[in-house]
């Protein structure tokens, strides 16, 4: 049996697939650091840290003679985002409606989205995890609020990249905000912004919810690591006689292998 | 032309089970030669044919290791038994057994080391996007990748 415990849960096979295809539809739209970096695993709920290769001296020695390192690991995190399912609406949905009231799964699975995204562009430092943009040694680009200037930012973080030796094709992750004002705004033409920046980048651009700002990331390869243990999955707590108390977990670590293969543009 | 790597109508399967079934009939090639090569080997008195010999068995043996990493970056639950077996000291059967019974929590379905793969039956496994499908009683969406699942 699995930690999540799911066979446990007083829900049908049909409500469980309901469940997992609505998390599932609702988590990978906004699982934007995914679509930009490189991903590893999943290497299962045992796995608990990255091997980062490196060690620390110990002090001292603990026999005369011999001396004594320390192996540096990245330990895994683990990230849990409670909801709760009516019991009424899971009977609903064994009898064969379709409308069911999914609303706490759904706001579980976004903060799950947005808290991962967090982690992956601006770190958790807390854990040890660099995130993309603070791990930058680019200097930040000042996005303003002028829509139009946007492709003129991400060529000159383009250019920044270029100088560095970081091939393309590049991916940007705008915040929400960011995302709004680019696909909105038209250039004189009537040409579309999203078209224009897409084709200076070579790469996607993706809405990137927990982002601030946004950040120009080299997807070439092998410069940002993602190593998934447990994969995000829906899990069982528990439940009384009205309610089903779930949870969405997954578990992972966040390195930066190469700082200057990312460009964050802050907001103004 | 043969099909034989299907065991289910190839049409009704997902590409990437395709590709998963290429492989394992490319690993089953590869370790037949590998048995051939021995054989002939075995056999073999004239030292020049025994030294190009010797060099093509090598040549499978890297075909073999290839085409069996490929298969266990994507399939987690066979990479953690393998892990457990391979390249171990004392009972190989010994091994398997332990190494069987701590993989229970590794989800059995294809799952590439930073690589996109999709797949419609992922379990616990990555994907460019096009993943996803039922879940497994192990809870995993399925997910894992995004990388090129984005114009």
């Amino acid at each position: 049996m699995s930690h999540l415990l799911r066979e446990h849960a007083p829900i049908t096979a049909a409500a469980w697939q309901m469940i997992d295809d609505e998390a599932r539809d609702r988590l990978k739209p906004a699982l934007a650091g995914r679509k930009l970096v490189d991903f590893a695993g999943p290497f299962g709920w045992k796995r608990s840290s990255t091997n980062l290769g490196r060690v620390a001296p110990l002090a001292g020695e603990p026999v005369e003679g011999v001396t004594a390192l320390q192996r540096r690991v990245l330990p895994f995190i683990e990230l849990r985002s409670p909801f709760t399912v009516s019991r009424s609406e899971l009977r609903d949905l064994d009898r064969g409606a379709l409308d069911i009231d999914l609303d706490a799964l759904d706001a579980a699975a976004s903060r799950i989205a947005v808290a991962e995204n967090v982690a992956i562009f601006h770190g958790l430092s807390s854990a040890g995890i660099s995130g993309v943009c603070d791990a930058s040694t680019h200097p930040r680009i000042e996005l303003g609020e002028d829509f139009d200037r946007y492709p003129t930012h991400v060529a000159r973080a383009v250019e920044m990249l270029l100088s560095a030796g970081i091939e393309g094709p590049y991916g940007v992750a705008l915040s929400p905000e960011a995302y709004t004002g680019v696909i909105e705004t038209t250039e004189r033409g009537g040409y579309p912004l999203l078209d224009h920046i897409r084709k200076i980048v070579g790469g996607p651009l993706v809405w990137a919810p927990g982002v601030v700002g946004a950040a120009v990331v080299s997807l070439r390869g092998g410069d940002f690591a993602f190593e998934s243990g447990q994969d995000l999955s829906v899990g069982y707590d528990s439940h009384d006689a009205n309610t089903v108390n779930l949870y969405i977990e997954e578990s992972f670590s966040f390195s930066v292998v190469t700082p200057e293969a990312a460009v964050p543009l802050v907001a103004a | 032309m043969g099909f034989d790597q299907y065991h289910e109508p190839p049409e009704e399967l997902p590409a990437d089970t395709r590709t998963f079934a290429r492989m394992c009939a490319s690993l089953t090639e590869e370790a037949e030669a590998i048995g051939w090569y021995e054989q002939r080997l075995a056999v073999e008195p004239d030292a020049q044919a025994r030294a190009i010999m010797h060099d093509a068995q090598g040549e499978e043996f890297k075909h073999f290791s290839m085409d069996l990493e490929y298969l266990l970056r994507r399939t987690p639950r066979w990479r953690e038994i393998a892990k457990g077996v391979l390249f171990q000291t004392g009972d190989i059967v010994e091994h398997g057994e332990e190494a069987e019974a701590e993989s229970e929590d590794v989800g059995d379905a294809a799952a590439p080391a930073f690589g996109p793969a999709a797949s419609a039956s992922d379990e616990v496994s990555t994907g460019t996007g096009a993943g996803g499908g039922a879940a497994s009683a192990a809870g995993s969406l399925g997910i894992g990748s995004l990388k090129g699942a984005t114009l």
